[in-house]
């Protein structure tokens, strides 16, 4: 093995493993605040529709982020308008905006199917980006590479060393004990949600802006499900979603590596891997089910009212 | 001020008006959206919702799109009835069709009446196998059903791909990815000649009569509705969980698979890349429309097959996009979930500053 593969490899595996950590990141603290929103998909997909046609018609990548993540943040709150507010099922209500998303991505995006625009470039960070293998690995991707860095740190932070992260926390385990200490558990539930939907479109935006840049009818190809099932792997904890997301991220382009090896397998069968990879895993963390059990936050999947 | 209170008892008329608010809606905003694409709006509602249904052909294509949707639904309702979140049916349909390809093309050479049924007990079989996944997953492993059966879903997608373009691609095919045609003994008979409609249609309605029995009439839909309403009386009553669970994904896998067997062996013909135009997730939005229950997937699945056909009709006609079938889907679900909130929720107007307190009005405020 020579370390110019090994490098490449795994430069490959951050990039994968990119909006998988950005969409993953919003859904987990979306959960650590008791909201489980299977609607990923759903605004992926239209992050990924709106964030190509902005940066189409304006020519800016910028302008196409900020659209992506104005279009998850408008998504996730019908989701927050059904599943709060209504207090309905989170499952269905969830899944109803993975359908919708589905759709209104095809069909608002039907016209931008084959144009293309010119993606994000990689850019070294200096000092840091000459490391051997580290620096080509971690320090010479494009922007929204570094940003998800950023944005896991901060996630981290707010979660664990900020008195917004313990509001979420305490929402989260107990809404009812939430609401007594005087805290608007409805109110933090709604930015929580708000926080996933634009980290979803900020991740459907990695797709269709970097890396892939161009749209098609479902292309974000279960990702946002696969998030969700990162942050169960992550049991719930920032750290190890980064980590995760880029073992994912590894499992999704090891058709690539095993080709390179000379492996004669149909692209077929390989493709399926990252799928394969969800369920061995899910399978792998279920076999001790205390595990999920004391990690899962106390009143996720469950509606609140608060009493008058 | 208006407030959402909860209802005393849930609302059994809204339970059933509910679709229906839901309809009325997504043709309202399918008008708007037809007017801010600039188009006719009345014109394209027509030809969505009237022109498809406006002869006998029409109906019979209607008949051929409800047959998966049914066959599919009747089994998730099944599973939902238990609060089993079951997803996979598209994975389920896709299995089945792959399944029954495999036979069909082995028993390319043979004639005779035990044919067919062999292909579909194939499909049926493939179709069970892959729900039993998800189910031995969930009983054996506690893994979640709805992730793992969205994955089998991808995979099941992934390995029909292969299929049609390695073992079982036609070698005389020009190097399309799809099968060789079946022969006619591994072809669903007609239901009315002239038309595409098979007897597939009948095995849906046939399903749905059958998920009636057994969710109104035998111990284990007895069983399953109250492993849905309460997990824990159903502990309490010894239920044995697991043989449920695997009994809810076997019959909607195996249903899901005779609808994909059905897709192949009855309008393509063959095995090809897009068996399916998912209809295993359209069905999600037939048992919910259906509210759960036999005769309402019926007339569900039928609106829900109009949307396909109002889709190719508004594409043919009017030059639209075709997605546009998936967005009224979208739609008409979101709409439902948001109307479904009133079957436990009223509505009432309360004055936003609360009235002062006297004895006379807290008196009937602990009485009310």
């Amino acid at each position: 093995m020579d370390w110019g593969l090994i490098t490449n490899v795994l430069s490959a595996a951050v990039i994968a493993g990119t909006p998988l950590l950005l969409v993953a990141l919003g859904a987990l603290v979306c959960e650590r605040s008791g909201v489980l929103n299977l609607g990923l998909e759903g605004m992926m997909l239209m992050g990924a529709m709106a964030g190509f046609a902005a940066a189409t018609v304006t020519g800016s990548l910028l302008g196409g982020v900020l659209m992506a993540m104005i279009a998850g943040i408008v998504m996730s709150m019908l989701f927050a308008f059904m599943a709060i507010t209504l207090a309905a099922n989170q499952y269905a209500a969830g899944l109803s905006l993975t359908i919708f998303g589905t759709g209104l991505s095809a069909f608002l995006g039907s016209g931008y199917v084959g144009s293309t625009v010119a993606g994000f470039e990689r850019v070294a960070i200096p000092l840091l980006g000459d490391l051997p293998v580290l620096g080509r690995v971690l320090f010479q991707q494009d922007i929204l590479v570094y940003l998800s860095f950023a944005l896991a740190v901060g996630v981290y932070v707010l979660l664990n060393h900020s008195r917004a992260g313990l509001i979420i926390r305490a929402v989260g385990e107990s809404p009812e004990s939430a609401n007594a200490n005087g805290l608007k558990v409805l109110a933090v539930r709604y930015l929580a949600v708000g926080f996933g939907g634009a980290m979803a479109g900020l991740g459907g935006a990695y797709l269709s802006l970097a890396y892939t840049p161009m749209w098609s009818e479902n292309m974000t190809a279960g990702r946002g499900w696969i998030a969700l099932a990162l942050v169960v792997f992550a049991t719930w904890r920032p750290e190890r979603l980064v980590l995760g997301a880029y073992l994912f991220g590894l499992a999704s382009i090891l058709h690539l590596v095993l080709q390179g090896f000379g492996w004669r397998i149909s692209t077929e069968l390989l493709a399926m891997l990252p799928y394969v990879v969800t369920i061995l895993v899910l399978v792998l963390l279920s076999v001790n089910p205390m595990r999920t059990r004391l990690n899962t936050p106390l009143s996720l999947g469950q509606p609140y009212r608060p009493s008058r | 001020m208006l407030q959402l209170e909860r209802r005393p008892l849930p609302s059994p008329l809204m339970q059933w008006a509910s679709p229906l608010i839901a309809l009325m809606l997504t043709v309202i905003t399918g008008y708007l959206i037809f007017m801010a694409m600039g188009r006719d709006p009345l014109r394209s509602l027509t030809f969505f919702f009237i022109t498809p249904l406006s002869s006998a052909y029409g109906w019979a294509e209607l008949g051929l799109k409800m047959a998966p949707l049914l066959l599919c639904a009747a089994g998730l309702t099944l599973c939902y009835r238990a609060k089993l979140w079951n997803i996979g049916a598209e994975g389920h349909l896709l299995m089945g069709a792959l399944g029954a390809s495999i036979v069909a093309v082995e028993l390319r050479g043979h004639s005779g009446a035990w044919v067919l049924p062999l292909v579909l007990l194939a499909g049926m079989a493939f179709g069970a196998f892959w729900a039993g996944l998800a189910a031995g997953l969930k009983t054996r492993f506690n893994a979640n059903e709805i992730l793992t059966t969205i994955m089998l879903n991808y995979i099941a997608l992934n390995l029909l791909v292969y299929a049609v373009h390695g073992p079982l691609r036609d070698p005389f095919g020009f190097g399309f990815p799809q099968s060789v045609m079946f022969s006619d003994s591994a072809l669903l008979p007609k239901l009315i000649a002239g038309t595409r409609l098979h007897i597939g249609w009948l095995f849906g309605l046939l399903a749905a009569v059958a998920v009636w029995v057994v969710l109104a009439r035998s111990f284990i839909g007895f069983q399953l509705n109250v492993l849905g309403q309460d997990s824990r009386a159903a502990e309490f009553a010894g239920f044995h969980q697991r043989w449920l669970v695997w009994f809810a994904f076997l019959v909607a896998g195996a249903l899901a698979g005779l609808a994909g067997a059905s897709e192949v062996t009855g309008p393509i013909g063959q095995l090809v890349p897009h068996v399916s135009v998912s209809y295993g997730y359209t069905a999600i939005i037939v048992v919910f429309l259906g509210r759960m229950h036999p005769i309402g997937i019926v007339a569900a699945s039928a609106l829900l097959a109009l949307t396909f056909l109002g889709g190719e009709m508004l594409q043919i006609a009017m030059n639209m996009p075709k997605s546009i079938t998936q967005l009224f889907q979208g739609l008409l679900l979101f709409y439902l979930l948001i109307s479904d909130a009133f079957i436990h929720f009223r509505l009432r107007f309360k004055p936003a500053v609360p009235a002062p307190v006297t004895t006379e009005n807290a008196m009937t405020t602990q009485e009310g």
